[in-house]
């Protein structure tokens, strides 16, 4: 018989999902007596929440030691913890960001905030996850709780469209990967990441193939990467562009956790297998997404496309199969969130009543109308771009120099052939901002304080390449392989 | 080898069934094979002693859902020839793909072994062995975490489907029945004075 009895002592590493959990009913009730009037009221209170919750996460980590709860279904390792960190940072930021647009656009409403705060428990259980239920069981309150954002301004048609299509996509990627699960499960009468990781060791049979297929067109679906990337760029597009900003930053690191937890902790004994899959989605994510970008007018789209390359980057690093490859996968996955974020607070704050930024030719001029929003924006746009001393750079070194380690010299190449390619929309924005004649278009918000944010957010994408060492070596540091 | 025989007869109809889901023309006929379908897989969890899990899945499936989603689809009166209009315009792709996808699992699943021998077939039980207590022990111990995720997961679904269908329209009749208790007489009979007529 299985030990019946939990003290405090044996959850207390799971503190961050049960601190959630109950944050997230706190948040119903305390909207129905202070934010229903009110609703900033609501935004204020579910910010305290987050920020209670990356202490909470802080004091109760065991840095050091990873440790296995609820009979394996749980992981705390200091993988766990970094990602929580920060998907709780980029979740509150994204919210900060977002709180004028929802009330210019009428949808600041206490749900909102409780989606969000679900999706992030989605993210947080996937992000230490030790049992195929549990993966599936984060994946799908990520997914619900995104579905129901996507629609969450019900008067836009566009957005509704978008939720649609992205709900019909994701539920038949759901059902690949359960599938593809069930296969495993088949092979190995086990559900535990942990038992998988051993019991499948030696030559892979053909019916772990099978089910290894599955399973890695979920993960590509669940990261946007081609070909089953449909859904990005109308979600993207049609989703409000808050909602946009919360689907397109933290939940980048559920799918890093997924990929990682899945593949390279529970199915590591066939990374050979997994990595051939995962380098053919990988570079043709990279040209599709870097060449379909150049042809965008839409900021969101090209946004999106950017992506789907992205995406494909951090897919290369799993595709090295190593410690290695796994740390540069991590760093680029941190770093991109960090600059899409604030690539989106521009976008936000740029944005007024009935009038989305988000047109390329809105930004003609802007270093004119707006020079301090035009400087945020062109150090963000130069980083992505991978131009040095920016941090985007050393994420897409480090990729490069993991598959180079690995002698996937031609994936390498293509990379960096794809990097030159992809910097020239980038740096487009640049040249409309800096080298257009302003057109006659509203300038963005004063709101200084939101400003002030978006550009440390800015300020710190050059930072972190300035001093790229610190983030890299606590990236080292937490990564349980190698 | 009776079992084998039913094994492979309720296999054979699921599969026939989910298929009826998928190209039955009327929406009440396909409803109607999701019911059949989800008959004959409880029917597979009766042949593996999963006798909960077979009732479970009748009673809640077949007798609650199944029977809301046929009132639902009865009542909604979708002109399916209208929605279907264009549909078949990208049919040679999708039957390309599908094609193709059978093809390669046919591959992998005809030519050699799959390696399922790992995995051994459940020894019969004793039958004084209750599953639902077994299931029961489980579900609050080993598996309480994500038992109670999925908790989770049913109220984001009923604050997302109040947050997307739920509306106040403007001008609408509603009683406040604050308002109707709170009520006195004063604010609802006139008492009024008429002074009678004088006869003539």
């Amino acid at each position: 018989m299985t030990d019946t009895t939990f003290s405090l002592a044996q959850i207390l590493p799971a503190m961050p999902e049960i601190y959630l959990t109950a944050a997230v009913c706190v948040l119903l009730v305390f909207d129905v007596f202070f934010g229903m009037k009110k609703p900033s009221r609501t935004a204020s209170f579910t910010l305290v929440l987050l920020l209670g919750g990356a202490l909470v996460t802080l004091l109760t980590a065991d840095f050091g030691h990873a440790r296995m709860l609820f009979d394996g279904m749980y992981v705390a390792d200091n993988l766990a913890t970094l990602l929580k960190l920060a998907a709780f940072l980029f979740v509150a930021v994204a919210l900060y960001y977002s709180s004028d647009y929802l009330v210019r656009r009428h949808i600041q409403k206490g749900e909102y905030y409780v989606l969000a705060l679900t999706a992030l428990l989605g993210i947080l259980v996937l992000t230490s996850a030790g049992n195929l239920i549990t993966i599936y069981v984060g994946i799908e309150l990520l997914a619900l709780s995104l579905y129901a954002l996507v629609a969450f301004d019900r008067e836009n048609g566009l957005a509704a469209e978008a939720a649609m299509k992205y709900f019909v996509l994701g539920a038949i990627a759901s059902g690949t990967l359960l599938y593809g699960m069930s296969i495993v499960y088949g092979l190995t009468g086990s559900l535990s990441l942990a038992t998988l990781s051993t019991a499948l060791a030696g030559e892979p049979s053909l019916g772990l193939i099978l089910g290894l297929t599955f399973i890695v067109v979920a993960v590509a679906f669940k990261f946007g990467a081609v070909p089953f990337h449909m859904w990005v760029p109308d979600v993207y597009e049609g989703a409000p562009t808050s909602v946009t900003m919360l689907v397109a930053t933290a939940p980048k690191l559920a799918s890093f956790a997924l990929a990682f937890r899945l593949l390279a902790e529970g199915l590591g004994q066939s990374v050979a297998t997994w990595s051939q899959m995962l380098a053919i989605i990988a570079v043709v994510s990279i040209v599709l997404g870097n060449v379909v970008a150049i042809a965008q007018t839409n900021l969101r789209r090209m946004l999106a496309y950017s992506a789907i390359s992205n995406v494909g980057f951090i897919l290369l690093g799993f595709v090295s199969g190593n410690a290695d490859g796994y740390q540069a996968a991590l760093y680029f996955t941190l770093v991109y969130v960090l600059v899409v974020l604030g690539a989106f607070g521009v976008i936000l704050l740029g944005s007024r009543d009935g009038y989305e930024a988000d047109q390329l030719d809105q930004y003609k001029g802007l270093a004119v109308r707006d020079p301090s929003l035009a400087l945020i924006m062109a150090v963000l746009m130069f980083s992505t771009a991978g131009v040095p001393p920016f941090v985007g750079f050393w994420a897409k070194l480090r990729i490069i120099q993991a598959l180079l380690g690995t002698n996937h010299v031609y994936l390498a190449g293509i990379a960096v052939l794809m990097s030159v390619i992809g910097a020239f929309y980038y740096l487009r924005v640049v040249w409309l901002m800096y080298f257009e004649a302003p057109g006659k278009l509203p300038l963005g918000q004063k709101r200084l304080s939101l400003r002030f944010i978006v550009g440390v957010n800015a300020l710190a994408a050059l930072a972190l390449g300035l001093l790229p060492d610190a983030l890299l070596d606590l990236c080292r540091s937490v990564m349980p392989l190698g | 080898m009776l079992v084998q025989i039913l094994f492979y007869a309720f296999s054979a109809m699921l599969i026939a069934s989910a298929f009826g889901v998928i190209t039955a023309r009327n929406p009440v006929h396909s409803a109607l094979c999701l019911v059949l379908s989800f008959f004959t897989s409880a029917a597979l969890w009766l042949l593996i002693e999963a006798e909960f899990l077979a009732i479970v899945l009748v009673l809640v499936y077949v007798g609650a859902v199944m029977v809301l989603f046929l009132f639902v689809v009865m009542m909604l009166d979708i002109n399916v020839e209208e929605v279907r209009k264009g549909f078949t315009r990208y049919a040679w792709l999708g039957w390309l793909t599908v094609l193709a996808i059978v093809f390669e699992i046919l591959g992998v699943v005809a030519v050699r072994r799959l390696g399922i021998d790992a995995t051994q077939a459940p020894r019969p039980l004793a039958s004084d062995y209750s599953n639902t207590g077994a299931l029961g022990e489980v579900l609050y111990t080993r598996y309480v975490y994500p038992f109670e995720l999925a908790a989770v997961l049913l109220l984001v679904a009923i604050v997302a489907a109040i947050v997307l269908t739920m509306r106040h329209r403007k001008g609408l009749k509603v009683q406040d029945i604050g308002k109707q208790v709170a009520t006195r007489a004063q604010d609802r009979v006139r008492v009024l004075k008429i002074p009678a007529e004088k006869r003539e």
